[in-house]
C-alpha cells in the first residue's frame, strides 16, 4: 500500500516558487512512503538540494558527480528534460525521476 | 491507407520520391564496411571461447606469433584498466569496465563465443590459422543459462564485482538491478475485479538478424590519431565507446560510417572497432576485421529472453482495475538488459489504476544483449496482451472494444507518472476496426484471428545538421545519422519542403565524426524526429540568410522581404520575386556562401502506438502456423515519406512474426550455441509471410514542427501476442512461450486434447 500525502509545508511557499516532485517507488523508503512532495526551487539542482535537506540520503540516490545519474531521466511537466540539474522548473511544475530510456547498457 | 490529423499544406512531405541512395544500392556501388581496402592492409580474426563459463588460467601466443604472415596478437593485457561506473552514451548507458571485458575477456570467459584474443596477419586465412595456434588453458565452470537458475540461492556467480543496492555491498549476486513501479492499491484493485487471470510467460533470446555482419577497418597513425571505417548506427558512439576501451581521447578518433546492411539496434555498440585500432597500432598498418555469421550469432547483440508473470483483473463491464507483474530479463554476460523499458511498456497502452511491477536485470552465460527494436517491449507485450485478450473473452467483449474501453489518451498518466500528451492509440484501434481485413470474414477449420497493441516511447537526444546552398541553387543536407531506414530521403524532403526546392535538387549526406556536430545514435526511432528537427532548423537558418541577401540586393530591410513558395518576395512594390536559383549566383557579392546550421537536444518526443491484426491457420498434425493475413495500424505523427513509414511498419511486423513463430537460441547443457547459422536460426523469408497491410495513422506530434513522431520500432511489439491470440481462436490453446514453433505448439495442442478428452470421459 502506497502512502499518499504531502510533506509538511513550511513558510516556503510564501517565499519561493514550489514544484511537486513525484518520488519513485524505490526511493519512497527515504520519504516514509510519501509519494508527492512540494519543494521550493527554480532549477532541478535547487529542488534536489531541498529534497535532500528534507529527506536525508535521497539526493545521493539521484546525483552522481554533481549531476543527475546517467541511469535516471528527469520529466518536467510530462516532457523528458535534457539539462540535468540545470533544467528550470515553473511554479507548480510536476517533476518525475524515472529510469533513463535505454535499449540496455553496454 | 491513412487517417490524418496533420494540417500542414505540404508540397514535398507526404510524397514518395525515389531514395537518393537507391541507385548505388541496387547497382552494387554502395560501399559497405567490408568493401573498404587500403594499401598494406592486414586482416584480423578473433579467437573465441568454446566454453560458456570458465576462468582463463593462461593464454600462450608464441606459436601463433611465429606463424609466417602473422603481424600482431592482442589480448586483454593490451587494454587499459577501465572504470567500473555507469555513464550515459547516447541511447545507452555504459559501464566502461564491462564494455572492455566484452571486447576481450579479462580473467573469465562468460559465454560461448566470448572474444579472447585478436590476430592481424597478411591474409584472413593466415589469421584464422594463427587462432588455432593460440593456447588457452581454461578452468571450466558450470554455466548459468536462464534467469530462473541465475537468481536461485547458491547459483554460480558470473561477475565477482556485481552488486545491487537492495542486496547490499557484501552480497555477490547475478541480479544487477531491480526496478519497481507502483500506483494505487493492488489489493483493493483485485478485490474489485470480477475476473482475474494469472499466467507465466517465457520468451526466448532472439537475434536482430541483420544481413550484414559486423566489420571494422582501423588505421592508427603515428601521431596518435586513429580512423575507423565501420558499419554502425552511431558513429559518435563508436568514437566515444572505442575511446573508453582504448584509453584514447575521443577527439583523436575519427569514425567514418559506411553504408549499413541492417542494424535494428544491434549496431549501437562496439565489438571489432577497438580491436582494429589496437592491431593497427601494433602493426603500423590498416587492419580489417569482418565477423562471420556464426560470430554474429554467438557473440553480438541478441535481445533478452525473459520470464514474465502477469496477474490482471477486470470488472465484468470490461474495466481493467489491477495488475501485478514480475519480470526478469536475461542481460547476457554483463548487466544491462532492457527490462526497465519493458516494465515501462508492459501495460502502457491502458489506464490501470492499481499496479505493481517488479523488474529484474539478471546476468547469465549468454552474449551481452544489445538493443533490438523497441528493446524489452515485445517480450512484455506478449505477456500482457495475451492476458488482455483472455480478460476480454471472460467479459464477453470484442478484444478491440475491450482495448478501446481501457485505452490511454491525452492527459492519462503513464506508468512512470507523467501524463501523456497527444497520442494515437485509439486511432490505431479504430484504424484496424475500419480496415478491410477486420471487416473480412475468416472461415475454415483451425483458423483464427488475433489482435494486440503495443507502445514504444520513441527518443529525442542530440542531432546536428547543416544545409549548404550551392552556387546553382541546389542544396546538400549533411547530418550525422547513419541511414538505416530511408532517413536520407526524409532529410532531403524536409530541406526541400522548407526551401521550396525539388527533392532531386537536395543531396543528403551522412558525415563522419569530424565533419558534423555531435549526433547521437540512429536508434529509439529518433532520426526523423530529432535529426529531422535539426534539419528543419538548419533549413530555416538558411532561409533567414536568403532573406537577408535578397534584402541587401533590393536595398530593403530583412523584414520587408518574405520567403514563400520557394521564392523571395519584396513587400509592397512591383519587384518581381526571385528564386533561390536566381539569387544563388550572387551569394559571393552579398556576403559569401550560405550554410544553414542547427544543433538540437530534441524535446517534445511523441510516443508511438501500434495495433496489429493477424489471421493464422494451424496445421493440427504438425503445429505449424501459417500467417494468412496481417494488418498493422501505427501512429506516425506525420509520415514524411509514406513508403518508408510503411516499410518500417512491415519490417518490424515481419521481425515480430519471426520472434513469435520460429526464432530462438538453442544452447546445449554445456552452454554452447547449437544454431549459429541462418539455416538453423530460422528467420522468416518472403515465402513465409503474406504482404503486410498498413494503416498509417497521422496524429500530429505537437512537440515537432512537422508533427513527426518516429516509426522505427513499435511495429515489432504487438505481433507475438497477436499471433498467440489468433492461435487460441484457431485451436483453443493459450500459448505462453515464444517461439510458438511447431514442436511447442503441437505439444500444447496434444496436452489440450488430452485434457478435454479426459474431461469428456469424466462427464
Amino acid at each position: 500500500m502506497i502512502k499518499k500525502g504531502r510533506a509538511a509545508k513550511s513558510l516556503a511557499p510564501l517565499l519561493f516558487s514550489m514544484a511537486t516532485i513525484v518520488i519513485p517507488a524505490l526511493l519512497r523508503k527515504f520519504t516514509g512512503g510519501i509519494e508527492r512532495v512540494d519543494v521550493p526551487g527554480k532549477t532541478i539542482r535547487e529542488l534536489v538540494r531541498h529534497l535532500g535537506e528534507r529527506f536525508p540520503g535521497i539526493d545521493a540516490q539521484l546525483l552522481e558527480d554533481g549531476d543527475i545519474r546517467a541511469s535516471i531521466a528527469v520529466s518536467i511537466d510530462g516532457e523528458i528534460a535534457t539539462g540535468g540539474i540545470l533544467d528550470t522548473v515553473d511554479e507548480n511544475s510536476e517533476v518525475h525521476f524515472i529510469p533513463a530510456l535505454s535499449g540496455g547498457a553496454v | 491507407m491513412a487517417a490524418s490529423t496533420t494540417t500542414g499544406n505540404f508540397k514535398v512531405i507526404g510524397t514518395r520520391p525515389i531514395r537518393h541512395d537507391g541507385v548505388d544500392k541496387v547497382t552494387g556501388r554502395a560501399k559497405y564496411g567490408a568493401d573498404y581496402a587500403f594499401p598494406g592492409m592486414l586482416h584480423g580474426k578473433v579467437l573465441r571461447s568454446p566454453h560458456a563459463h570458465a576462468n582463463i588460467k593462461s593464454i600462450k601466443i608464441e606459436k601463433a606469433l611465429a606463424l609466417p604472415g602473422v603481424k600482431a596478437i592482442v589480448t586483454s593485457k593490451d587494454l587499459p584498466q577501465a572504470e567500473n561506473k555507469l555513464e550515459q552514451a547516447g541511447e545507452m548507458t555504459i559501464n566502461p569496465m564491462y564494455l572492455s571485458m566484452n571486447i576481450l575477456a579479462h580473467e573469465k570467459v562468460l559465454y560461448d563465443g566470448h572474444a579472447i584474443a585478436a590476430v592481424a596477419a597478411t591474409s584472413p586465412h593466415i589469421a584464422e590459422e594463427a587462432l588455432r595456434l593460440i593456447e588457452v588453458e581454461y578452468e571450466v565452470l558450470p554455466p548459468v543459462m536462464t534467469v530462473d537458475v541465475a537468481i536461485k540461492p547458491g547459483a554460480p556467480i558470473l561477475l565477482k564485482d556485481l552488486r545491487n543496492k537492495e542486496e547490499g555491498a557484501d552480497k555477490e549476486t547475478n541480479v544487477a538491478q531491480h526496478h519497481l513501479f507502483k500506483r494505487g492499491d493492488i489489493e483493493a484493485g483485485f478485490k474489485a475485479a470480477d475476473f482475474v487471470i494469472e499466467r507465466e510467460f517465457n520468451t526466448a533470446m532472439v537475434h536482430q538478424g541483420y544481413i550484414e555482419p559486423h566489420n571494422a577497418v582501423g588505421i592508427y597513425n603515428s601521431d596518435g590519431q586513429a580512423t575507423i571505417y565501420c558499419s554502425t548506427q552511431g558513429a559518435f558512439d563508436v568514437r566515444s565507446l572505442s575511446a573508453q576501451v582504448l584509453g584514447m581521447p575521443a577527439g583523436h578518433i575519427k569514425v567514418v560510417p559506411a553504408e549499413i546492411g541492417g542494424g535494428f539496434g544491434g549496431k549501437t555498440t562496439i565489438y571489432l572497432e577497438p580491436l582494429s585500432v589496437l592491431l593497427s597500432k601494433k602493426t603500423g598498418a590498416p587492419v580489417k576485421l569482418v565477423m562471420t555469421r556464426s560470430e554474429v550469432l554467438r557473440a553480438s547483440g541478441p535481445t533478452s529472453g525473459s520470464t514474465i508473470k502477469v496477474k490482471m483483473g477486470a470488472t465484468k463491464d470490461g474495466r481493467l482495475v489491477a495488475a501485478e507483474i514480475w519480470m526478469a530479463y536475461e542481460a547476457g554476460a554483463f548487466p544491462g538488459s532492457p527490462v526497465g523499458a519493458g516494465a515501462m511498456c508492459i501495460i502502457a497502452p491502458y489506464t490501470v489504476e492499481n499496479f505493481q511491477i517488479d523488474a529484474y536485470d539478471v546476468v547469465v552465460n549468454r552474449p551481452k544483449t544489445a538493443a533490438y527494436r523497441a528493446p524489452g517491449a515485445t517480450n512484455a507485450a506478449f505477456a500482457s496482451e495475451t492476458i488482455i485478450d483472455e480478460l476480454a473473452e471472460k467479459c464477453g467483449i470484442d478484444p478491440i472494444d475491450f482495448r478501446l474501453k481501457n485505452a490511454v489518451k491525452e492527459g492519462d498518466a503513464q506508468i512512470v507518472g507523467p501524463a501523456f500528451k497527444r497520442i494515437g492509440l485509439i486511432q490505431t484501434l479504430e484504424g484496424i476496426k475500419n480496415s478491410p481485413h477486420y471487416k473480412s470474414k475468416l472461415t475454415g477449420k483451425f483458423r483464427g484471428r488475433g489482435v494486440a497493441s503495443g507502445f514504444w516511447f520513441n527518443a529525442g537526444m542530440q542531432s546536428s545538421a547543416t544545409v549548404n546552398i550551392h552556387a546553382d541553387g541546389t542544396a546538400s543536407v549533411v547530418t550525422g545519422s547513419p541511414d538505416i531506414g530511408g532517413s536520407r530521403a526524409s532529410m532531403a524532403m524536409i530541406t526541400a519542403e522548407v526551401l521550396g526546392l525539388a527533392v532531386t535538387d537536395v543531396r543528403p549526406i551522412t558525415a563522419d565524426t569530424d565533419s558534423i556536430g555531435h549526433t547521437d545514435v540512429t536508434g529509439g526511432s529518433r532520426v526523423t524526429f530529432a535529426t529531422g528537427m535539426a534539419v528543419y532548423e538548419a533549413a530555416k537558418d538558411a532561409e533567414r540568410q536568403l532573406i537577408e541577401r535578397a534584402a541587401k540586393l533590393w536595398e530593403k530591410k530583412p523584414d520587408e522581404v518574405e520567403f514563400r513558395d520557394g521564392k523571395l518576395h519584396a513587400k509592397g512594390n512591383g519587384v518581381p520575386p526571385m528564386s533561390i536559383k536566381q539569387l544563388a549566383p550572387r551569394f559571393g557579392r552579398t556576403g559569401g556562401p550560405i550554410t544553414g546550421r542547427a544543433s538540437v537536444n530534441a524535446r517534445g518526443v511523441g510516443p508511438g502506438f501500434a495495433t496489429t491484426l493477424v489471421d493464422v491457420e494451424v496445421d493440427p498434425d504438425t503445429g505449424k502456423v501459417q500467417i494468412l493475413r496481417c494488418t498493422i495500424a501505427q501512429d506516425a505523427g506525420k509520415a514524411i515519406h509514406p513508403s518508408y513509414v510503411e516499410g518500417q511498419m512491415q519490417g518490424g511486423t515481419a521481425q515480430g512474426l519471426g520472434w513469435a513463430l520460429n526464432e530462438e537460441y538453442f544452447y546445449d547443457d554445456k552452454g554452447t550455441l547449437r544454431n549459429f547459422g541462418f539455416l538453423d536460426y530460422r528467420m522468416p523469408t518472403c515465402l513465409d509471410l503474406p504482404m503486410i497491410e498498413t494503416v498509417i495513422v497521422e496524429e500530429a506530434n505537437p512537440g515537432h514542427p512537422l508533427g513527426v513522431r518516429g516509426v522505427g520500432e513499435v511495429s515489432i511489439v504487438p505481433p507475438p501476442a497477436a499471433v498467440a491470440n489468433a492461435i487460441y481462436r484457431a485451436v483453443e490453446v493459450r500459448m505462453t512461450e515464444t517461439p510458438m514453433s511447431p514442436p511447442k505448439l503441437l505439444k500444447a495442442m496434444l496436452k489440450h486434447r488430452a485434457s478435454t478428452q479426459h474431461s469428456a470421459a469424466a462427464d
